[in-house]
């Protein structure tokens, strides 16, 4: 912290750039777009949870007045077999409650929606397969009837869509030396991101094929590929613009709609507007995988861990693809462990496809992680603080997923955590406080920036990152800072996919430190031409400039009596020294530093109606550098809220048949804001040696600790454990009771 | 696009005019008070073509008058409205309070307690408020106005005794003796923004040696209308409304409850918790009879 004196921009907290706009309801987000003569899109979406589709007639539908288009996956390339284009449309078979299979354009979203109703299909209804336990059941209804784990011919057919297994030391040995051991199963239900503007587009495209799109998107150029690939066309006929965004947390890291619009488009010649509603949103996109994992973990009586143990099972939805990977990768992050074995299955249900969930795979292994490490702090009579610490990984800890340690900040947050007041101030009789810890590994992946210098010295950023958490704020810090002119000169906007260069998505908690690294390397690329400008003016040597809170001066020793140069001066005259000062940067960023960060919950009861309030929480987090501090600060308590949401009350409440009975805000119940404490936040600091400025990503990690943390809260409170989520009033009541 | 008529008559005369030739002419008619839901409802289950007829330009449907005898509430008043008044807070703070439960601040600026008894719904909070307090429903009709007690005008889920040609001028409710207490307790996993898994509403009278003599207990949210339960208050009359004569209420409360498993609770969860409730909404009632009598 102390460093962060030497900054002048950097961790400051300067309004945002993009705030009048959205507060004043000026931004334009997905649907806000109208065009002249635009059409309207809807989907028709399964009834049933699993069915096959023996007919779809489309003929009355197109017969309607008003109605310009109906399709269904036949009118999309049938050699293109991906999850991606089945899921958008689906093909022999309806996977989920709520999958598409068909789609309308018409003159008004009404005659569409009766369009939709008119859209006859003969279904053949199949068995659901609904839980972990019966998907992974030998002789199990299959979702999908070609489908072998690890693609492996020779076995057959399964649900299992993957296998992995990874180990180090040997665990037999290990648990032998252990003095304690514990052994518990845990699940996770599903839980859905919950951002509130829902998925929404506009397409067009002209008879030349070439095709525009407007939508709300983490990844305006992963829209663009995807696209692409389910219609066969090149990336090049395709441009998309994002619009500003309401919440992603991954789930708008892909695409349901685009596809279908643009087909929608081409076929009637018109703009199509597709804008989901909640109910939509709930049955049809992506949630984060319901998970059992089982964990097993011995120690040594000083709380050493001898050996680790974790067997993860994930729901990846009717199609390949859960994050369980990531998820058996984090399980054991944040220790030092000699001995483990990690299993993980990613499984098929009926359900919708799962997609990335802040820090996706991550919150429900390690709430198993964190739960079994909670109980062995109980049973070996330790602080939770002090079991993590002394098992803490730090810089030079073989990773568990392979990787040496650069710097990481575990231990420092976990000695922040011990100092802090409201860990030092014990909890009342009546409240219960249970600690956990995050992490995520965080990306770097492309990014490209341009910083253009105006006549007056303005400074105007253009790069591709979606703005989803104060990104163009940081962006602006990070500039302000290199180039050492004040933050209200310059201005960042994210463009499109055809007026700045290729960007991945905003996710993996990457934009600051990926995209920022391209802004700063674009701001030195200015400076380089300031230099040459200024020496060219002088007469010297470029080598003889050097660059000083925004302004060129000859460097020490070098004998001239000039007055400095400023940005605004330089640009001024540009015209005149070689023309505009455009700087640019593009890269592929490595060296990401992880994430890491303590938790604790305090909790009370009410016994009677089995009821959680969550009283306190506190949350510490290593940031590497905290460019904007209060956008940070925003990051923890947003993944808090979340995390807390997903422990207490988040889940998907199906009927037998496999049929979505809460697809609204209604009865998802997601905190809201009365239900939260303030969330008190400590940021720490151990930069990233990756980044000039220490930046690590910040944005997934919080959502980790929350759920362990309220299990451990729970569990202390009550004396035994609970080990299942959500810990709504029916579940902890039944628990209660059961106990009596 | 619009598939909807809308009138705003001023007169009950003209409201029930209204009413009465669109019936005539086989139209569909709704009324609108705040409309919180009403648009709801109409924009996502059923929007079928029907006139709607807003009654919030209506002197009666606004009214509070308070008198020595009898409360008048009309049934139109926002919430909100109803809050800002010191009188009626006094008077009936549980009614109050179920009415300040309903969504938010902003919902609260047009949620009226006649559209949450009209609208019928089983888990309705201010209904079992009305019940405890004895509130009678003051209806317009052709032949002038008729009452129904609040305990009998709902008689299904979202169905209530209204015909399609009558609407609810307000509640015409026995102003409390000072030795009355009320009060209203829900039941939500959340804080607010959410509908009651279980509501219990309990009135209580005190005499000087603070024995009850008269209870009235309602519950709500655990039966397909909200209930007026005299096994309950007969479980209070004649004691002090001690934990034990709590426990008893409660006790029939959960007796008394005919709930169903669905997303919002289990049928064993509710039979639970509304006991609970209403032990604990009793024991408030009876704090407050206390009180305003002291
Ligand atoms: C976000 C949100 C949160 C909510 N939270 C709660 C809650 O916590 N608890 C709760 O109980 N409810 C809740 N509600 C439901 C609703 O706000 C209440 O039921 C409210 O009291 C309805 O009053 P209103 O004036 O808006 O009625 P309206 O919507 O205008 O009408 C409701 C129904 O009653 C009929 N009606 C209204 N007035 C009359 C009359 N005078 N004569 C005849 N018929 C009439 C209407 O035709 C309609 O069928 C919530 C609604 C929303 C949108």
């Amino acid at each position: 912290m102390a460093e962060a004196a030497n900054f002048k921009a950097i961790g400051t907290r300067p309004i945002r750039p993009d705030g009048v706009e959205k507060v004043t309801g000026r931004a334009n987000f997905g649907a806000d777009l109208n065009l002249p003569d635009m059409l309207h899109g809807k989907v028709l979406r399964s009834p049933h949870a699993h069915a096959r589709i023996k007919r779809i007639d489309l003929t009355k539908a197109q017969a309607m007045d008003g109605v310009y288009a109906a399709i269904s996956s036949a009118d999309f390339p049938q050699e293109v077999t991906s999850s991606l284009s089945k899921n958008i449309l689906a093909r022999d078979k309806v996977l989920y409650h709520g999958h598409a299979l068909a789609a309308v354009a018409a003159r008004t979203p009404r005659i569409a929606e009766e369009a939709l109703d008119r859209i006859e299909v003969e279904y053949e209804v199949l068995l659901p397969v609904l839980t972990l336990d019966d998907a992974m059941q030998e002789n199990a209804t299959l979702v999908c009837e070609d489908l072998r784990t690890n693609d492996d011919e020779s076995s057959p057919p399964s649900n299992i869509a993957a296998s992995q297994r990874f180990e180090r030391g040997n665990v037999t040995k290990g648990f032998a030396e252990a003095d304690v051991i514990v052994q518990e199963e845990f699940r996770v239900p599903s839980a859905h991101q919950g951002y509130i503007e829902p998925h929404a587009c506009v397409a067009t495209s002209n008879p030349g094929g070439r095709v525009t799109i407007w939508c709300t998107t983490q990844g305006p150029f992963e829209v663009r590929s995807a696209t692409a690939g389910v219609l066969k066309k090149t990336v090049s006929d395709i441009k998309v613009i994002p619009s500003e965004i309401g919440g992603g947390f991954g789930g708008k890291t892909v695409v349901y709609l685009e596809p279908v619009a643009v087909r929608l488009s081409e076929l009637t010649g018109k703009p199509v507007k597709m804008v989901m509603n909640r109910e939509e949103v709930f049955r049809a996109t992506g949630p984060a995988s319901a998970t059992l994992c089982k964990i097993k973990v011995g120690a040594k009586k000083d709380g050493r861990v001898t050996a680790a143990t974790a067997w993860l099972a994930y729901e990846a939805g009717a199609f390949p693809g859960s994050p369980v990977g990531p998820g058996c990768m984090s399980v054991f992050a944040p220790y030092d462990i000699n001995n483990f074995l990690v299993e993980g299955y990613d499984v098929l249900v009926n359900k919708p496809k799962v997609a990335a969930y802040r820090a996706p795979g991550a919150p429900q292994s390690m709430h198993a992680m964190e739960c079994a490490i909670d109980e062995l702090a109980q049973k070996l009579d330790m602080d939770p603080i002090d079991l993590r610490l002394k098992n803490a990984a730090k810089e030079g800890t073989i990773a568990p997923y392979g990787p040496k340690f650069p710097p990481i900040g575990l231990v420092e947050c976990l000695e922040a955590a011990k100092q802090h007041p409201n860990y030092v101030r014990k909890p009342s009789e009546e409240v219960g406080r249970g600690v956990a810890v995050g992490f995520w590994f965080n990306i770097g992946m492309q990014s490209s920036a341009e910083v253009n210098i105006a006549e007056d010295g303005a400074v105007s950023i253009m790069e591709g990152s979606p703005d989803i958490g104060g990104s163009r704020a940081s962006m602006c810090l990070m500039a302000a800072e290199t180039l050492g002119v004040p933050y209200e000169t310059i201005n960042a906007h994210v463009g499109d996919t055809e007026s700045t260069g290729f960007c991945n998505l905003t996710g993996g908690s990457r934009t600051t430190f990926a995209t920022g690294l391209a802004v700063v390397k674009a701001c030195e690329d200015v400076i380089a031409q300031c230099k040459a400008r200024a020496a060219m003016t002088w007469e010297l040597d470029v080598e003889q400039v050097d660059w000083k809170d925004g302004q060129a001066v000859p460097k020490p020793g070098v004998n001239i009596d000039v007055e400095p140069l400023s940005l605004a001066d330089i640009a001024k005259t540009m015209s005149r020294t070689g023309g505009p000062l455009l700087g640019r940067a593009s890269l592929n960023a490595q060296g990401a530093g992880a994430c890491f960060s303590v938790n604790w919950t305090d909790v009370t009861i009410d016994r009677e109606t089995g009821k959680v309030d969550v009283k306190a929480f506190t949350a510490i987090q290593d940031a590497g550098r905290a460019i904007h501090p209060a956008y940070v600060e925003g990051q923890m308590q947003g993944g808090a809220v979340q995390g807390l949401g997903w422990a207490l009350n988040e889940e998907y409440i199906y009927d037998e048949n496999g049929i979505v009975e809460n697809a609204s805000f209604l009865d998802y119940r997601v905190p809201v804001a009365s239900d939260m404490p303030m969330i008190d936040c400590e940021i720490v600091e151990v930069p990233n040696p990756s980044h000039p400025y220490g930046v690590r990503g910040v944005g997934e990690t919080p959502i980790v600790a929350p759920l362990a943390a309220t299990s451990n809260a729970v569990r202390d409170l009550l004396g035994f454990r609970i080990n299942d989520l959500p810990l709504s009033p029916p579940n902890v009541l039944a628990a209660i009771d059961a106990a009596d | 696009m619009s598939n909807f008529g809308y009138v705003a008559p001023t007169t009950v005369e003209e409201t029930l005019a209204v009413l009465q030739r669109a019936t005539d002419q086989g139209q569909r008619t709704q009324i609108l008070a705040g409309g919180t839901d009403v648009i709801v409802q109409f924009r996502s289950f059923d929007n079928s073509h029907r006139l709607f007829v807003d009654i919030k330009a209506l002197k009666e449907t606004n009214d509070i008058r308070i008198e020595n005898e009898l409360v008048f509430i009309g049934a139109a008043i926002p919430s909100g409205v109803l809050n800002e008044n010191a009188e009626l807070k006094a008077l009936f703070p549980g009614l109050l309070e179920a009415a300040d439960l309903i969504g938010s601040t902003q919902i609260q600026g047009r949620a009226s307690i006649g559209g949450n008894l009209c609208n019928s719904s089983p888990a309705g909070d201010t209904i079992p408020a009305l019940i405890v307090n004895s509130a009678l429903c003051v209806i317009a009709t052709n032949e002038g106005t008729r009452t129904v007690p609040a305990e009998n005008f709902v008689t299904g889920v979202g169905r209530n005794c209204l015909e399609a040609y009558e609407f609810l001028l307000g509640f015409q409710i026995p102003r409390p003796s000072t030795d009355t207490g009320d009060a209203y307790l829900r039941f939500i996993p959340r804080t607010e923004m959410d509908i009651a898994v279980a509501g219990a509403a309990a009135s209580l009278t005190l005499n000087h040696d603070g024995i009850c003599e008269r209870a009235r207990v309602s519950i709500g949210a655990v039966a397909p209308t909200p209930l007026l339960v005299s096994s309950a208050a007969e479980a209070l009359i004649g004691t002090t409304a001690d934990e034990n004569a709590l426990q008893q209420a409660a006790q029939a409360c959960s007796d008394a409850a005919q709930p169903i498993t669905d997303k919002r609770g289990t049928v064993e969860y509710r039979r639970k918790v509304v006991g609970v409730l209403c032990r604990r909404a009793g024991a408030i009632a009876r704090d407050r009879a206390l009180s305003n009598r002291n």
